[in-house]
């Protein structure tokens, strides 16, 4: 098993595409986290569901700007964990490792392990980020920074522990969905699309409501316990440690499904 | 260098309706280079990765000196293969390697010898993306070696080698086995192959055609002789004894199945004049033809 975790993590560290997602992601992330501290520092907030004017707390407008990337850059670690895998389809390297190594078991195990150190990074990065720009930017509007706030602090370092656990998803997703451009299309069309769409959606609709919670990215954000849907009161979240087991439950049911069908298909 | 007996026993494959590989059984012995000939489509692919634990047959086995790959402790270290040459392109040769060196449990310095061993040292930090497809089967094949394996399986390793990568492939396999190692490639050209392997297995459609040394092959070339004489008539009266022959022109014949002795009696008997009397061997390719296309 060691061996098989040394294996990919020279796999991941031997292509360039770790850092290229990696910068991609951290200049996501500090667009977004600038022009949102300006825009709902600044901006019309607009009107909720009851039509009540909504109005922002410093505290959540701090940890809504600080997490950003749990909402908006989620994407990124999602990619580099599917591309962990389906690399192997893409580049036909699959037959190689096994050749070598045998157990499919145990090719899965390994690559979940190897993601480990870069989802922590990507969690690293995407907090600095959102943290050094969206407080520069609350600074600039005139707001507080609230980072001598514990709930504040908490929430930054639970968006480590979400990013790491999309990452971990993504490792999930890619063994199921192995084909890369499909994953890639699925994980871009789920994550900017279908699922704030369904997210709004349900939000509408009372009965519906409780299921959005349980929507990967509903899962990530209650975890770091921000939201800019929530925020905004337009949907509820689940408790924080729920939302690491459903996120982390996604990647493991996904996993388990990768195991038991594309990984135990005849490699031709 | 102790190499295993591959075992092939019985081997079935079936995908849907296709049945790619049919009840197939031959043995692959140690120092010797056994080659798996075939045409296209005709199930060597299937077999060997069927083989190497990568395809789940229908029924039948591989073993290697008894066991099958799966159970194999240490696989890199017993059998080393290279079925295509499918890398990363972004990571360099040496790369490439040093991912395998972990599960073939080899140290890092063992990645440049076997690059230094296929001539690939001075390649060894260029991204593979950039490799030729010689060079890629030159990297395909270090990574066979990487766990120093006492038996090579390569699917069509002189795919994409030009005539000097060839002979030096052929050198190099003949030398493994010259060690002691056991030796399974495979080719859909006999005359690709025909100066590097001991045995031959052919197969079609699925199914063995014919195993055996390489030499009794040649026993299997039946030989025919050519005749010629100034004097057409004459030629064509005596050849007329032999059903098949033919006239190639006006002066020569060609008459199958028949040896230079038997010809010359006979043409002696007759009194005819004789220019030139040769007896020729059918070429072993057109052997592997006649047995690729003999009806299941
Ligand atoms: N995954 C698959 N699904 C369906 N049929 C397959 C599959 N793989 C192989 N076949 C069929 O099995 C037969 C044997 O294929 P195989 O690739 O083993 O042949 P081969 O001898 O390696 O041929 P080639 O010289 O072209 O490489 C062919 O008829 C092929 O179409
Ligand atoms: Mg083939």
């Amino acid at each position: 098993m060691i061996a098989s975790i040394r294996a990919e993590l020279r796999k991941a560290t031997t292509t360039r595409l770790w850092w290229i997602l990696l910068i991609l992601m951290i200049g996501t992330i500090a667009f977004f986290a600038g022009t949102f501290a300006l825009a709902l520092t600044f901006g019309d907030t607009g009107t909720g569901p009851d039509g009540q004017a909504l109005t922002i707390a410093p505290k959540d407008m701090a940890i809504t700007v600080y997490t950003l990337g749990v909402s908006l850059g989620y994407a990124f670690p999602l990619a580099f964990g599917a591309i962990l895998m389906t690399g192997e389809f893409r580049h036909r390297t699959l037959a190689t490792t096994l050749l070598a190594q045998p157990s499919r078991g145990r090719l899965v195990l390994g690559k979940l392990a190897a993601a480990l150190p870069f989802a922590g990074l990507y969690g690293a990065a995407s907090a600095a980020t959102a943290v050094a720009v969206g407080a520069a930017a609350l600074g600039l509007a005139g707001e507080p920074t609230m980072l001598d706030d514990a709930d504040v602090l908490r929430s930054i370092g639970l968006s480590i522990v979400a990013m790491a656990a999309w990452m971990l998803v993504g490792v999930g997703f890619g063994s199921v969905i192995t084909n890369q451009v499909a994953a890639i299309v699925t994980v871009l069309g789920w994550t900017q699309l279908v699922e704030p769409i369904l997210r709004l959606a349900l939000g509408f609709w009372e009965p519906a409501a409780p299921i959005a919670r349980f929507l990967p990215g509903a899962a990530g954000e209650a975890l770091a316990g921000g939201s800019f849907y929530s925020t905004t009161g337009l949907s509820d979240l689940l408790p924080a440690w729920a939302g690491l087991l459903v996120l982390l439950g996604y990647g493991a049911v996904a996993a388990g499904i990768g195991w038991l069908t594309t990984l135990r298909r005849d490699v031709t | 260098m102790d190499g295993p007996r591959i075992e092939v026993a019985g081997l079935t494959k079936r995908y849907g309706d296709v049945l790619a590989v049919d009840a197939v059984s031959f043995t692959a012995e140690p120092g010797r280079v056994t080659g798996f000939l075939g045409p296209n489509g005709a199930g060597k692919t299937t077999t060997l990765r069927s083989a190497l634990g990568l395809i789940a047959p229908t029924a039948g086995a591989i073993t290697f000196s008894g066991r099958r790959f799966s159970q194999l402790p240490r696989p890199a270290a017993v059998v080393g293969a290279h079925l295509e040459p499918a890398f990363h392109p972004g990571r360099t040769g040496r790369d490439h390697l040093r991912t395998l060196a972990p599960l073939a449990g080899v140290p890092d310095s063992r990645c440049d010898e076997v690059l230094a061993m296929v001539g690939l040292a001075d390649a060894a930090g260029r991204r593979v993306g950039g490799y030729s497809l010689g060079m890629r089967q030159r990297l395909g094949l270090a990574t066979a070696l990487l766990g120093d394996p006492a038996a090579l399986v390569l699917d069509e390793p002189a795919n994409g080698l030009d005539p000097a990568g060839i002979t030096w492939m052929r050198a190099f396999v003949r030398s493994f086995a010259a060690r002691g190692g056991t030796v399974l490639l495979s080719s859909h050209l006999l005359a690709e192959v025909e100066q590097t392997v001991d045995d031959v297995v052919v197969i079609a459609r699925g199914r063995i055609r014919h195993a055996s040394p390489l030499a009794d092959l040649h026993a299997l070339a039946s030989p025919e002789t050519v005749l010629r004489s100034p004097d057409e008539a004459g030629l064509r009266r005596l050849v007329s004894r032999w059903p098949d022959a033919l006239m190639e022109d006006s002066v020569t014949a060609v008459i199958p199945g028949t040896t230079a002795a038997e010809v010359g009696a006979a043409a002696h008997a007759a009194q005819l004049e004789v220019h030139g009397l040769t007896e020729r061997g059918e070429s072993l390719e057109r052997v592997f033809l006649r047995m690729t296309e003999e009806a299941a």
